[in-house]
């Protein structure tokens, strides 16, 4: 049975997911990335869309114009949710968004807005560009054109779009920073296991 | 442009390179399929089982839709390997620029090219030196073989080169490859192609850890003790069980392959470059009289 969530998401829709879970989304999913967060947060700009109860998604597509002048989504994939991770808890508190979507972990200043603000954090998988594409079923806008292509807030209308892996719940949990410790507590016996077998110099 | 005598040739070449330049940004090789397959059919933990699902179906979409696999169509880098008599061993370099410049208009490529200190995107894809070309010069042959690849973002993040005394011995180059990919190849999109260069300084050992990764997955170095670091360090990272995206899983690599120089007495190069699951490249070798050859793909048309 697929889990789906749906735009505008309520702190009940959220409450009973935990770390590891997989979901869809169905709905308004607005890409939102590196410059958007810091015109919001730094420039104190206000954002162009509103996000209450919303969901967005660390991504920078390709998208193309037809000749009627709507878009098309081609290709668009995860980036790397870190790099808004100085931004993200302040994102969150001020915009209401209530599901973020990237790639990778992000660190505990999110995992705190998370907390604080009943909010998720997801993992798309990573390189599955096209299988995203072909969950959005069009283009509604996009705002802050300014920004290119990969910048610009496009606001996107998806259907059953994932699979969404839980990484941060509303508890705060943070599955990928789990997942470090665990890796990094397994590698010393396994390193010294290869270390006795690769002394070439002698 | 190019207005040498050799027009028709370079013509023909430009255009080949060009669609076979688009093309490996739709379809992985088929090393990587074949071992995307294995390591797919081996999963058992559930949530990396579906990851590996949405790979398979994304490449499926990729291939039916005709689109690049993944949006970070990379930064396009050629590793040649030319023969002294090859006909168009003068004009390669610009052959290659203008397949660039038609793969980015046609593929369609993203535009990667962002001038270091005007820091300005192009636009076109290329820039200073971008496409990246490596060359190596073959004598007494006629042909040229060229890799493409594409290094995205998220693969080339964890790339590191470091010098170590002797005294580290190879016990530092496993310590140096498992902190690297530990820490930072979680997130470069695993499994992933470990390239790790042992030399004798940052970027010999870097070069060869680019070339590394360029090697066919199942592939094993030819010196016996080289191959058996390979050996031991894909079944320990494995063991570590980092999983597809770092989600956990039974395994963290699609393979380990070490490339080697000799050394100087007192340094030990190390460095390791990463090819992420969607490791995009293609070999192809193009004779005198311009047939050709894809070695990296089985049954493709262009």
């Amino acid at each position: 049975m697929k889990k789906i969530l749906t735009t505008p998401l309520r702190d009940e829709d959220l409450a009973a997911l935990n770390i590891g879970d997989v979901v869809y989304l169905t709905g308004q999913l607005v890409t939102c990335r590196d410059v958007a967060h810091r015109r919001l947060i730094e420039l104190g700009r206000e954002l162009p869309v509103d996000l209450k109860g919303g969901a967005i998604f660390h991504a920078g597509p390709i998208v193309r114009q037809k000749e009627d002048g709507d878009y098309e989504m081609v290709s668009i994939g995860p980036t790397n949710s870190m790099r808004m991770e100085k931004f993200e808890k302040e994102f969150i508190r001020q915009t209401g968004v209530k599901l973020v979507v990237g790639k990778g972990g992000m660190g505990p200043e999110t995992a705190a807005g998370c907390a604080e603000n009943n909010a998720v954090h997801a993992i798309f998988p990573g390189g599955c560009a096209v299988l995203a594409a072909t969950k959005v079923e069009r283009i509604e806008g996009a705002e802050w054109k300014d920004l290119g292509m990969p910048e610009t807030l496009w606001i996107n209308r998806v259907v059953e779009f994932g699979p969404l892996i839980i990484s941060i719940d509303t508890r705060g949990n943070n599955l990928i920073e789990q997942n470090k410790a665990r890796f990094n507590e397994r590698k010393k016996p396994i390193l010294e296991r290869i270390n006795a077998e690769v002394r070439f110099i002698s | 442009m190019i207005s040498n005598d050799g027009d028709a040739a370079a013509k023909d070449l430009t255009a080949l390179m060009s669609r076979f330049t688009a093309y490996i940004g739709k379809r992985l090789p088929t090393d990587v399929q074949e071992k995307l397959a294995d390591l797919r059919s081996k999963e058992t933990h559930p949530l990396a089982k579906a990851v590996y699902e949405s790979m398979k179906e994304n490449q499926e979409a990729a291939d039916r839709l005709d689109r690049p696999s993944c949006q970070d169509t990379g930064v396009i880098q050629y590793f040649i390997s030319a023969g002294a008599q090859f006909p168009l061993l003068g004009q390669l370099e610009e052959i290659l620029r203008e397949a660039t410049l038609e793969a980015t208009r046609n593929g369609p490529l993203r535009h990667n090219a962002v001038e270091t200190f005007d820091e300005k995107n192009t636009g076109t894809n290329v820039g200073s030196k971008i496409p990246w070309l490596d060359w190596e010069i073959v004598p007494n042959d006629d042909s040229a073989t060229i890799d493409v690849y594409m290094a995205g973002g998220g693969c080339t993040l964890p790339g590191a080169s470091k010098v170590l005394m002797p005294g580290e011995g190879y016990e530092g180059v496993a310590e140096f490859v498992f902190d690297v990919i530990t820490s930072r190849g979680v997130n470069a999109c695993p499994p992933l192609l470990v390239g790790v260069g042992v030399s004798t300084s940052a970027e010999t050992a870097a070069r060869l850890s680019k070339k590394a990764i360029l090697r066919p997955v199942n592939s094993f170095h030819g010196n016996s003790n080289a191959a058996k670091m390979e050996k031991l360090l894909e079944e320990g990272l494995n063991e570590v069980g980092l999983g597809p995206q770092g989600l956990t899983g039974n395994a963290s690599v699609m393979g380990v392959n070490i490339e080697s120089s000799a050394r100087h007495p007192s340094t030990i190069g190390v460095a390791v470059s990463t090819g992420c699951w969607a490791h995009r490249r293609g070999r192809i070798k193009i004779n005198a009289d311009l047939s050709y050859e894809i070695i990296s793909h089985q049954g493709v048309v262009l």
